[in-house]
């Protein structure tokens, strides 16, 4: 069986060039500017696992948050308390997440639609009191949290910490989008989709439904345990309130505004859920969640597909039109 | 012993408040599929507005009914103004829509009434009735209004034909078009008991846990649970769910501490979902492939 | 042109991009019953759709002199037309006498509407015996009956019928036919009826059309549709 088609030439270009820019752009612009892009490339892979499951395959998670969460405390704790090299952390934040999600993702198969929703719903908002409680306490700071060190540059680049910070995370964006990009587009993504179409029919064609479902569920832990522990690092702490139902609800609008099943749209998405907010900010300082909730409202009235689906709207509409010459 | 009897009776007067919000719920689940996330702040924001009215000087049962009243026809707008356009968009845009509703009306609340909380009264006397230990007039009071309102909701779609054409619309859209029935109108409706329903469940539950723009989230998701737990397409299990965790959310609380009560309640309920996925009442859901 | 209830006149239907009706022209007399006969796929539920207004369409409808494409279908319903939808649409969860009241939802007239229940229960029996029970629980003849009966409950002027004999035991079929008829004459009910069934309809109905993928390619009296030999081996198969 075939694998679908490469990447279009227009489309290599395209991502050159935003590799390009990607690299250049933190020599321009201020610390706090890349701080924020550095936060913004770790929701982005946080969104991309969260699409895998919900856009994907078909499920849904309301409390994504919590492996965000999980991700990070397991990187601040290795290092606090293993004295752990932060970029070791990260992979092992991961699978950490892989087995935590895939855990979550076994019961999981028994719900479905809202049922899981409500689940996962009850995991997001247990997630922070579990970090606050005192059983935990001595491993996680309780309440207070555990502060990271921020790593230092490597002397021979001569670059400031964030922007070092910066190139690290989009080291391993770059990895993971394409990592993810190969999964999907191969036999697995196919089975993925299959099962979200039709499960029925997936399963009577020898697709083993539970296993990639749990799977699922694990690997988009996975994404998301390591974008929270890349979060943490350019954060330099973690606390319980840092990962509640709201980081979940933010991660799901990623997903959405983003659009369903498209590896560019967790770009779009996290772009939103990063700088959205602070435009809200500048408009209204008294209620700024309050423009946050109507953006979200205006947008889905006007791209209920998200970004990239309305970009894919377009794109057969040109065709279409061009067709018809 | 006595403490348990306290807790269960306890619990079934918050629970009775649970099970309200469970059916506003479940009447917006069956109509639309859809769950309005946002109930729990629009409750919040309808229990500001009566006590700005009772701040003004209204006595209690005026400020009620006005608020409910207010509530309901913010409800029907709602749905008219901002629900109608995402009718028929994908379920997760819409889902999105109540998100945004949701941080609409939390951060509005707290913009016009600040954050810092504040005591709502509660219309019942102060002492217990016949001097009894197990149950505060408030509680005793709160789960009669239940009770009347559940009564009343059951009569109305029992027994009235506009009861009948909210059901037909629900449960087939089209073929109540092809009776003649404004299904548009009826969503609405329904859009407006639920927020008079949620009105009501706020006003009960304010003086009990202090009102603040984040004080209902804790009675939606354990409004939620009772739901799922009796079914989402159940009705009266809605009802006996949110009675339920009513009791359970009580006795954990005693016997576990309050800090994980609301973690040990969920992790029961989702443990019932799993050996019963359609809940202890709701149907089970055979599809012909 | 007084006596036509019902006048379409390049009549186009869509479901999204797909174009299911491509202009299409018919009549319904009043008082009279016409026929929509064709094959699978034709366009015949389409066409009932599109004049109660379920799809999206381009041209005119006008019933009793108004024009009503383009109006919601619960207000062409509150006009007088009564539809009863491939499948029967029954309310499964209803009883059967809420599904009778149902289809007196938009009447005032409360006496006459209890009158009405009781008419329905003599031309259908079966339907009072089982009046409490739950409609998804009858059998397929019973749930058309009902549907029928629902449909009647509105007291229509014009009654759209879509594959009323569809699953049902020829016997049923005939007797349900015969109350067609009884209704029209008596009640002066104008009919819509799509059929697959050519023979009964076009005993039934005074005019017919014929619909090929979304088009009349023939039009006239059932009679003389009947009589001619080479219509009915080409296109009605007996």
């Amino acid at each position: 069986m075939t694998n679908k088609p490469a990447l279009s030439r227009n489309q290599v270009i395209g991502i050159a060039v935003l590799l390009v820019a990607a690299c250049v752009l933190p020599f321009f612009i201020a610390n706090y500017r890349v701080f924020q892009l550095t936060l913004a490339l770790a929701y982005a892979i946080a969104i991309l696992g969260l699409n895998m499951l919900i856009g994907f395959n078909g499920q849904i998670s309301l409390g994504h948050g919590a492996f965000y969460a999980i991700g990070a405390y397991t990187a601040a704790i290795l290092m606090d308390k293993a004295n752990m090299p932060y970029w070791l952390t990260i992979p092992i934040a991961g699978i950490v997440c892989l087995a935590a999600g895939f855990l979550f993702g076994l019961p999981a198969l028994r719900l479905e639609g809202l049922y899981l929703a409500i689940a996962t719903l009850a995991l997001g908002i247990a997630m922070p009191q579990i970090l606050k409680h005192k059983a935990f306490e001595h491993w996680t700071g309780g309440s207070q949290g555990l502060v990271i060190i921020k790593p230092e540059a490597p002397e021979w680049l001569k670059i400031s910490q964030d922007q070092w910070l910066y190139f690290f995370t989009l080291a391993w964006t770059v990895l993971l989008f394409f990592i993810a990009w190969n999964l999907l587009r191969g036999r697995v993504g196919r089975a993925m989709v299959a099962i979200r179409d039709q499960p029925v029919a997936a399963q009577a064609m020898g697709v083993n439904t539970s296993i990639y479902k749990a799977l699922t569920f694990g690997v988009s832990a996975l994404y998301t345990g390591m974008a929270g522990a890349l979060g943490a690092i350019a954060v330099q702490f973690v606390a319980p309130d840092s990962f509640t139902l709201f980081l979940s609800f933010s991660l799901f609008i990623g997903v959405v505004i983003g659009g369903l099943a498209s590896i560019s749209g967790a770009i779009y998405g996290a772009l939103f859920i990063q700088f959205i907010p602070n435009i809200a900010d500048e408009i209204s300082k008294a209620a700024p969640w309050a423009i946050y909730g109507v953006f979200l409202i205006v947008f889905m009235y006007v791209m209920p597909t998200g970004v990239a689906g309305f970009i894919r709207m377009l794109r057969v509409r040109l065709l279409r039109g061009r067709v018809s010459q | 012993m006595d403490l348990l009897i306290h807790q269960v009776l306890s619990g079934l007067a918050t629970g009775g408040i649970y099970a309200s919000v469970a059916l506003a719920l479940v009447m917006i689940y069956q109509a639309t599929h859809e769950v309005n996330f946002a109930q729990g702040e629009m409750a919040m924001f309808a229990t500001y507005l009566a006590w700005t009215l009772l701040q003004a000087g209204l006595p209690y049962w005026v400020a009620f009914f006005i608020t409910v009243i207010v509530a309901f026809v913010g409800g029907v707008v709602i749905e008219r103004v901002i629900i109608r356009p995402v009718e028929n968009a994908p379920i997760l845009a819409v889902v999105t829509v109540f998100i945004g509703l949701l941080v609409i009306f939390n951060s509005v609340a707290g913009w016009i009434f600040s954050y810092t909380i504040k005591p709502f009264p509660s219309p019942f006397p102060e002492q217990p009735l016949f001097g009894n230990a197990y149950l505060s007039s408030h509680e005793l009071g709160s789960m009669g209004i239940t009770l009347v309102l559940l009564l009343m909701l059951f009569v109305f779609f029992r027994f009235t034909p506009l009861g009948l054409a909210m059901r037909a619309a629900a449960q087939n859209p089209v073929s109540s078009r092809l009776v003649g029935v404004r299904v548009g109108w009826m969503l609405a409706l329904g859009w407006g008991l639920a927020a008079a329903i949620g009105a009501i469940a706020g006003m009960m539950i304010a003086p009990v846990v202090f009102l603040e723009p984040n004080m209902m989230g804790g009675v939606l998701l354990y409004a939620f649970a009772g739901a799922l737990l009796g079914g989402i397409d159940s009705p009266g299990g809605a009802v006996v769910g949110g009675f339920l965790v009513g009791i359970l959310e009580n006795i954990v609380g005693a016997y576990l501490g309050t800090e994980l009560k609301f973690t040990v309640a969920l992790v029961l309920i989702v443990t019932v979902l799993v050996i019963r996925p359609s809940g202890l009442f709701g149907k089970i859901h055979v599809s012909r492939v | 042109m007084s006596d036509v209830l019902l006048q379409v006149r390049n009549l186009h239907a869509q479901y999204g991009p797909t174009k299911v009706l491509h202009g299409l022209d018919f009549d319904v007399k009043a008082g009279g019953i016409t026929t929509i006969l064709g094959a699978n796929g034709a366009g015949k539920t389409t066409t009932l759709r599109a004049v109660c207004g379920m799809v999206k369409t381009q041209g005119e409808v006008v019933l009793g002199g108004e024009r009503i494409e383009g109006k919601a279908t619960e207000n062409i319903v509150r006009m007088g037309v009564a539809h009863v939808p491939d499948g029967r649409g029954t309310f499964l969860n209803f009883t059967t006498e809420e599904n009778l009241r149902m289809g007196a939802y938009t009447r005032k007239d409360r006496a006459e509407v209890a009158l009405d229940y009781e008419r329905m229960y003599t031309y259908f029996p079966r339907l009072k015996e089982r009046r409490r029970q739950q409609a998804g629980t009858l059998s397929g003849g019973e749930q058309q009956m009902l549907a029928v009966s629902r449909a009647l409950m509105l007291r229509p002027r014009l009654l759209l019928l879509d594959e009323p004999s569809f699953g049902l035991a020829p016997l049923v079929v005939q007797e349900m036919f015969e109350i067609f008829k009884a209704i029209n004459q008596r009640d002066r009910i104008s009919m819509l009826l799509v059929e697959q069934n050519a023979s009964l309809a076009l005993k039934l109905a005074d005019h017919a059309y014929l619909l090929e993928t979304g088009r009349v390619v023939i039009s006239g009296t059932s009679e003389s549709i009947r009589n001619d030999e080479s219509v009915r081996r080409s296109y009605l198969g007996y």
